[in-house]
């Protein structure tokens, strides 16, 4: 099949289904941490709130669009759009699975858009630009508050830029490739009989301390509580989107979420064996999960109702649930599924430690974020990295 | 406006070197300031020089109103001044007027009273506690905390049909007897709330990065504190044993066993502490006053002053007078002037009234303790970051009606 075609048909796709889970990933927060909150959540629109983010994105698309006065107009309006951008790009050199033929065709390609050689360095050098959405944006609006919020940010996203790349270096060192698709495939070798080597799982385990660095330079690195100072509510108002309404607010909103998703992709892709699952012969898991979820909801939705406002929804869940699980168990889709399945999980478990830790922690104080970035960041992520690389000098 | 007698003058005058500040105003419309507090800071980056308070935005004249009401009729407003602990005001007000009228008041009512402002004490202190970790940007401790404070203000609606402004207590006793079934209500809740506050310490006390951003912040000296008449949990957290529910007791505290929380570090963990402590105490004393609830009239024998029974004013000319008499006038109170003052949960709240023997009072003053303790703002922000200005002002505890009356 032609290569453009197909690269546009994948891109259509990816584009979709990924700006939908960004909206969606929203409800999910929503929903997350209004549960850990003995609250509700969104329940108005739709069954159980899912309409929501569709009426979210009606709102902010028909409001009026606001362009304060003393803003320095080219660079506020540049703002957003930098942001958007940056935080978009990175979902194209992420690889969701492995080489698989397209079904009742010969159609072979691979899950994921492209695979650069230097695939990893991409999110990193978009993370980079990035930072000039949040400053220019604080700098831009003319107000006290974005200009604190600009400065804090473009602070913090640089200072744990550092250690958040020297954490990336340690599996790098372990699989000798940029490309995320090779270091993947390099972890798909079992050990001892029963274990896939994931990153995390080789080396005495000192590539899970760079996970663990990672992981929290991802949170700074997002701006999300314990390190969301930029936009801390209770001191800086907005922050460095105060002066932005609509869609502006939007595209600052999504790229946060779309930059929270990229990094919890690179997370999986370099530490915990992308698309692989824990141990092999699991292949029927997948369909399982969805078919005893949607087993269970039908048993709540039909025999043992709790709430007569379920009456519908849930066993319409259960069937959809039932349904999503027999198509795991097909054989011909099985290549695609499963590997998927994998993947789309272990990335969703890491968006929900994001919405759980936002739910529990208090922030840090600007300078004691700095003093941990410095402090203890850089210096433990130095140190994992001369260790990763003393391992496998002596090893490989 | 308030603005021009701001007498803002930027610090940078002051400085050697000609260091450029930036004026910021937080507020009155801000996240963090808690009601429309408005405050001027000078910073030099994140850092502020000089912070200046200007309150008065929530102005309301209630002092001046209450020359304007019977004795009876002031007891709403005192509901109005501090919103979060209206039975503190309520009972700060009734036993000022009480010294002047000499009612001796039932042990039921006084047990209710204390029973009651308790519970308000522990809804006060959990407004606190979860807009203080809101804050600080822990912000599931908000909607714990309100859940707990929602079953107290269902327990105040079921005692007075008000979930906020209750006005439950009436010169010489309280409004109503207490409602069928109240002790199990209570005592469902007061079973309950121990764990709950084991909870919110599980969640912040030993919280690496709650006990980073309250250590040490917001440190005032214990002489400080006292040179500017700040009392309350902010003083006891400074060391000082100073609680007048243990040192000049009223309304029958001094029957009842709790302790008096204190801290030294006198700052804003400190404060944390000892009112987490304090929500231990009132649950205590709550109890105490649920497990001894004495049987009796629930308000004194003062028939001029508070209205007779329905089946009495009908059937007895007597009351149907005195009845008459108390809602069309009021009752009048000799001439004098009197002082009562009570432990609120932000400090020390007094009122001073003086009556010129009329059915009105003559003067109704307010000791408020947000207003006194709302004083060091300005010495403790001095050379804090932004960040540990809206831990102190969150540790200071103040409500603007509170402040501004």
């Amino acid at each position: 099949m032609d290569f453009l075609l197909l690269s546009l048909i994948k891109t259509g796709l990816v584009a979709f289904v990924f700006l939908t889970a960004l909206a969606y990933l929203q409800w999910i927060e929503r929903k997350v941490i209004a549960h850990v909150q003995v609250r509700v959540g969104p329940n108005r629109v739709g069954p159980h709130g899912l309409l929501q983010p569709l009426t979210d994105t009606i709102k902010l698309l028909t409001k009026e669009d606001l362009i304060p006065a003393h803003v320095n107009k080219f660079f506020y309006l540049l703002a957003p759009v930098i942001g958007v951008a940056m935080a978009l790009i990175s979902i194209s050199v992420i690889p969701f699975g492995p080489k698989i033929t397209v079904p009742f065709t010969s159609i072979e390609t691979y899950l994921g858009l492209t695979d650069l050689n230097i695939g990893v360095l991409v999110p990193l050098a978009c993370s980079g630009i990035g930072v000039y959405a949040v400053a220019l944006a604080g700098w831009s609006s003319n107000n006290k508050y974005a200009l604190l919020g600009g400065l804090r940010a473009s602070a913090q996203m640089v200072s744990y830029e550092l250690p958040l790349a020297v954490a990336i270096a340690a599996p790098l060192l372990m699989h000798n490739s940029l490309s995320m698709r090779e270091i993947v495939e390099s972890q798909n070798v079992v050990k001892w009989g029963f274990l896939y080597n994931w990153s995390i799982f080789s080396y005495f385990g000192i590539p899970f301390v760079a996970f663990i660095i990672f992981l929290i330079c991802a949170f700074a690195e997002t701006n999300r509580i314990p390190f969301d100072l930029p936009e801390a509510e209770n001191e800086l108002v907005a922050g460095f989107h105060t002066e932005y309404s609509s869609m502006k607010f939007a595209a600052f909103f999504m790229a946060e979420y779309a930059n929270m998703t990229t990094i919890c992709c690179l997370a999986v892709i370099l530490f915990l064996g992308g698309w692989l699952p824990p141990t092999p012969g699991l292949d029927w898991v997948p369909g399982a999960v969805f078919f005893a979820s949607g087993v269970l909801m039908l048993y709540h939705g039909t025999v043992n109702l709790a709430r007569a406002r379920d009456r519908i929804s849930l066993p319409l869940f259960g069937v959809i649930f039932c349904g999503i699980g027999v198509l795991h168990w097909i054989p011909v889709l099985m290549p695609i599924t499963t590997p998927l399945f994998w993947f789309l999980s272990k990335t969703l478990f890491l968006l929900f430690l994001y919405i759980w830790v936002r739910a529990t922690l208090p922030r840090f104080r600007y300078d004691q974020l700095m003093h941990f970035a410095w402090g203890w960041m850089f210096p433990v992520s130095i140190g994992t990295l001369f260790a990763t690389g003393l391992l496998v000098a002596v090893w490989k | 406006m308030a603005a021009g007698t701001l007498e803002h003058t930027p610090t940078a005058a002051a400085e050697p070197s000609r260091r450029r500040t930036m004026t910021l105003n937080m507020g009155p419309q801000h996240p963090s300031t808690h009601g429309v507090l408005r405050v001027v800071l000078d910073l030099d980056g994140e850092v502020i020089l000089k912070a200046v308070a200007d309150i008065g935005f929530l102005h309301t004249g209630i002092e001046k109103q209450c020359e304007t009401k019977t004795w009876q009729q002031v007891v709403p407003l005192t509901d109005r001044v501090d919103y979060l602990s209206n039975l503190a005001n309520n009972l700060a007000y009734c036993l000022a007027v009480e010294r002047l009228l000499q009612l001796e008041i039932p042990p039921r009512a006084q047990y209710l009273r204390v029973m009651l402002t308790e519970l308000s004490r522990i809804a006060s202190h959990l407004v606190w506690l979860g807009t203080h970790a809101l804050d600080i940007g822990a912000m599931s401790m908000f909607m714990y905390c309100f859940r707990e404070r929602e079953d107290i203000l269902k327990i105040l609606e079921m005692f007075s049909g008000q979930r906020m402004m209750t006005s439950y207590l009436r010169i010489g006793g309280v409004a109503l007897d207490a409602p069928r079934g109240w002790e199990k209500v209570v005592g469902k809740f007061l079973s309950e709330f121990p764990s709950r506050i084991d909870m919110y310490e599980n969640l912040l006390t030993g919280n690496p990065i709650w006990t980073i951003r309250t250590k040490g912040v917001g440190y005032m000296s214990l002489e400080d504190l006292l040179d500017w008449g700040v009392t309350g949990p902010m003083i006891r957290a400074a060391g000082l044993k100073w609680d007048i529910r243990k040192d000049e007791p009223y309304s029958g505290y001094d029957k009842f066993d709790f302790e008096v929380p204190t801290r030294t570090e006198s700052d804003v963990f400190a404060r944390y502490q000892v009112r987490i402590e304090e929500l231990r105490q009132s649950h205590k004393i709550a109890k105490q006053a649920l497990d001894g609830m004495p049987p009796g009239p629930f308000q004194a024998d003062a028939p001029k002053i508070l209205l007779p029974e329905r089946e009495k004013m009908k059937t007895e000319m007597e009351a149907l007078i005195c009845h008459f008499k108390i809602v069309t006038e009021g009752f009048s109170v000799p001439a004098g002037e009197a002082y009562a003052c009570v432990e609120a949960p932000r400090g020390e709240l007094g009122y001073y009234v003086v009556s010129d023997g009329t059915t009105k009072p003559y003067r109704v003053h307010m000791r408020t303790p947000s207003f006194a303790n709302l004083q060091i703002l300005a010495p403790m922000l001095e050379n804090t970051l932004i960040a540990d200005s809206i831990a102190a002002l969150g540790s200071m505890d103040f409500v603007l009606g509170d402040t501004d009356r």
